[in-house]
């Protein structure tokens, strides 16, 4: 067996721990659907009535809820990341990573593992908002080829900010300050964003760290994409970001496995 | 690709050697130019108290962390170049439970057999032999959180066991355990060296390390002190002794008088009478005494590690934690 497909079996067998955790544990998956749901209900029946009155020309004369449900499937992919960094913390913090260390296992496969789990659990996510939002009057205009196009950017950005929550969970002393130090991926960054209200609408310090920071191309993108609007540069803006996220995720995570035990 | 390892590889005569191991945590120096040759099939014991080194010893062994300064060798290998090498024949089982708990005992030991990279058969094979004989059958389809202690470290063992490792570093592995479950431990351990493999032990307990290890090493404060047999040890401490306190000097004389053995302490009206024997000699004892003598007191002394340390180093082993 070559060193890459020896990786590559490592890898599967981390991966299908962190699925039979998911199965196990459901919790870890309600956790990050439960927020973005609330969030859906909030902005669709209570405070979607005027925020829809004002969007103005942003809103291609559709209702609220088209405008709202990408940046709605946006938050579900950063609530993944909550508990990503947090699985990733109780492995660290357990003495299970010790034993992984110990045995001629490809090193980092254990972190591979939680990346594809991410990702995964993301996927199932994102599909049963999707259905949620279908439900509360979200209308997609979507082609085929554009459903296509909005998996692989919800897989992209998941596997991004996996990459992230993993170095996040690494470097985190205590299960709970992994969770906290998620936070502003799964709240902070998608309300500074456009998901909920245009750019535009924003004061002007806002405005510009708005239409700069990674999320809101990615919500843009998707937003056209389940609308049937051109997509324009905001494709390969997002998947730029999509890359550097991932790599920058990488190279920190990678760095913190190996700075060693604690 | 597996077992082939153990027909390619030579029989090596020194399963561990360290030489001048060093590590220190900025300021706190833990391992201060350790040396160790351990052969194989021989258990060997690293006795010390908290904060000794005695762990770090063995995550520098088991390629967990890097020393600062030091040469060392696993069963033939550098463990500077060749760590992948020493992880395919050693097995670990840490102080600190080492098992998934979110899967089930069975499942945590199919996990090691596929990241070993056994064969489906032998995986599932290998894992309800480990179970039948860890006395885990029961417990196979539950997770470790509904275990007890003594159940986790065997399940713990278990995994380690999955790989048939020629070496198993077992840092305090009775640690936290009742005294049966000890003593199950024990034996397991015992088995394990009937079998042939290389056993380094990690222990606080002069009692464990003298019950299974066929040489120890005292470790103090970084370094090591003492080496040898457990009997060669033993007679380097202060033995086991029956302490008898008096209410007067005139008991205390008559006591004295039928145990010429003992070592009077006048001031306080004790006499130190030496018990190798155990219950035997305490009945013998008592039985020379006779019921003319009033015995105020009476307490059994047995060697400690503190009797080690104090005997060995000059301090007590407490001191460390100051």
């Amino acid at each position: 067996m070559t060193a890459l497909t020896i990786a590559a079996q490592d890898s599967t067998t981390m991966l299908g721990r962190e699925l039979k955790h998911t199965l196990r544990f459901p919790l870890l998956l309600i956790g990050s659907i439960l927020a973005p749901v609330v969030f859906l209900l909030l902005f669709v029946y209570i405070l979607g009535g005027p925020i829809g009155g004002g969007l103005g020309d942003a809103a291609r004369g559709a209702p609220y809820v088209d405008f709202l449900v990408p940046g709605i499937l946006m938050m579900t992919v950063a609530a993944g990341s909550g508990t990503t960094a947090i699985t990733v913390c109780t492995d660290m913090t357990g003495g299970i990573i010790d034993r992984f260390r110990t045995m001629a296992i490809t090193r980092g496969a254990v972190l591979t593992g939680h990346v594809g789990g991410s990702v995964l659990r993301t996927l199932v996510t994102t599909a049963v908002i999707t259905g949620v939002a279908l439900l509360a009057g979200f209308r997609p205009r979507a082609s085929v080829v554009d459903w296509f196009a909005v998996t692989g950017l919800v897989a992209a950005f998941s596997f991004a900010l996996a990459w992230l929550s993993v170095a996040l969970g690494l470097v985190a002393k205590t299960v709970a300050g992994a969770n906290s130090a998620t936070l502003p991926i799964q709240f902070l960054l998608p309300f500074l964003s456009s998901a909920f209200v245009p750019a535009a609408s924003m004061p002007a310090g806002v405005r510009w760290f708005t239409a700069h920071q990674p999320f809101t191309p990615v919500v843009e993108c998707l937003r056209a994409l389940l609308t049937g609007a051109p997509a324009g540069h905001t494709g390969y803006l997002a998947l730029a970001w999509c890359a550097a996220i991932a790599l920058a995720g990488y190279l920190w995570a990678r760095a913190a496995f190996r700075r060693g035990t604690r | 690709m597996c077992g082939m390892n153990a027909l390619t590889k030579h029989a090596t005569r020194i399963a561990v050697s360290a030489n001048g191991l060093r590590k220190a945590y900025g300021e706190k120096v833990v391992l201060d130019g350790v040396d160790l040759s351990i052969g194989e099939g021989e258990v060997f014991a690293l006795l010390g108290p908290n904060g000794a080194g005695k762990t770090t010893t063995v995550q520098i062994l088991s390629t967990l962390i890097p020393p600062d300064a030091g040469t060392t060798s696993v069963l033939g290998h550098d463990l500077r170049g060749e760590a992948g090498a020493v992880r395919a024949v050693i097995g670990v089982t840490g102080q600190f439970s080492a098992v998934d708990n979110w899967l089930t005992g069975e499942e945590n030991l199919l996990l090691m057999g596929r990241l070993l990279h056994l064969p489906a058969a032998e995986r599932r094979a290998r894992a309800a032999w480990l179970l039948e004989r860890f006395d885990l059958v029961e417990a196979a389809r539950r997770t470790p959180a509904t275990y007890s202690g003594g159940m986790k470290r065997r399940l713990d063992i278990a995994m380690t066991l999955m790989g048939r490792p020629r070496l198993i570093f077992l840092d305090e592995p009775t640690a936290g355990l009742d005294p049966r479950s000890r003593n199950t431990m024990w034996q397991l351990i015992r088995d394990l060296v009937a079998e042939g493999v290389t056993i380094l032990l990690t222990t606080q307990y002069l009692e464990e390390a003298d019950q299974l290890a066929g040489r120890i090493a005292v470790l103090d404060r970084g370094r090591i002190v003492a080496e040898g047999t457990p009997d060669e040890l033993k007679r380097r401490i202060p033995g086991a002794h029956i302490r008898l306190r008096f209410a007067d000097a005139a008991s205390l004389d008559a006591a004295a008088a039928a145990l010429p053995e003992g070592t009077r302490e006048d001031e306080e009206l004790v006499l130190r009478v030496p018990n190798e024997g155990g219950i035997r000699s305490l009945r013998d004892v008592l039985a020379r005494l006779g019921d003319g003598v009033a015995v105020e007191d009476l307490s059994i002394h047995t060697p400690d590690l503190d009797d080690v340390f104090f005997a060995l180093t000059g301090h007590p082993s407490k001191e460390e934690s100051q």
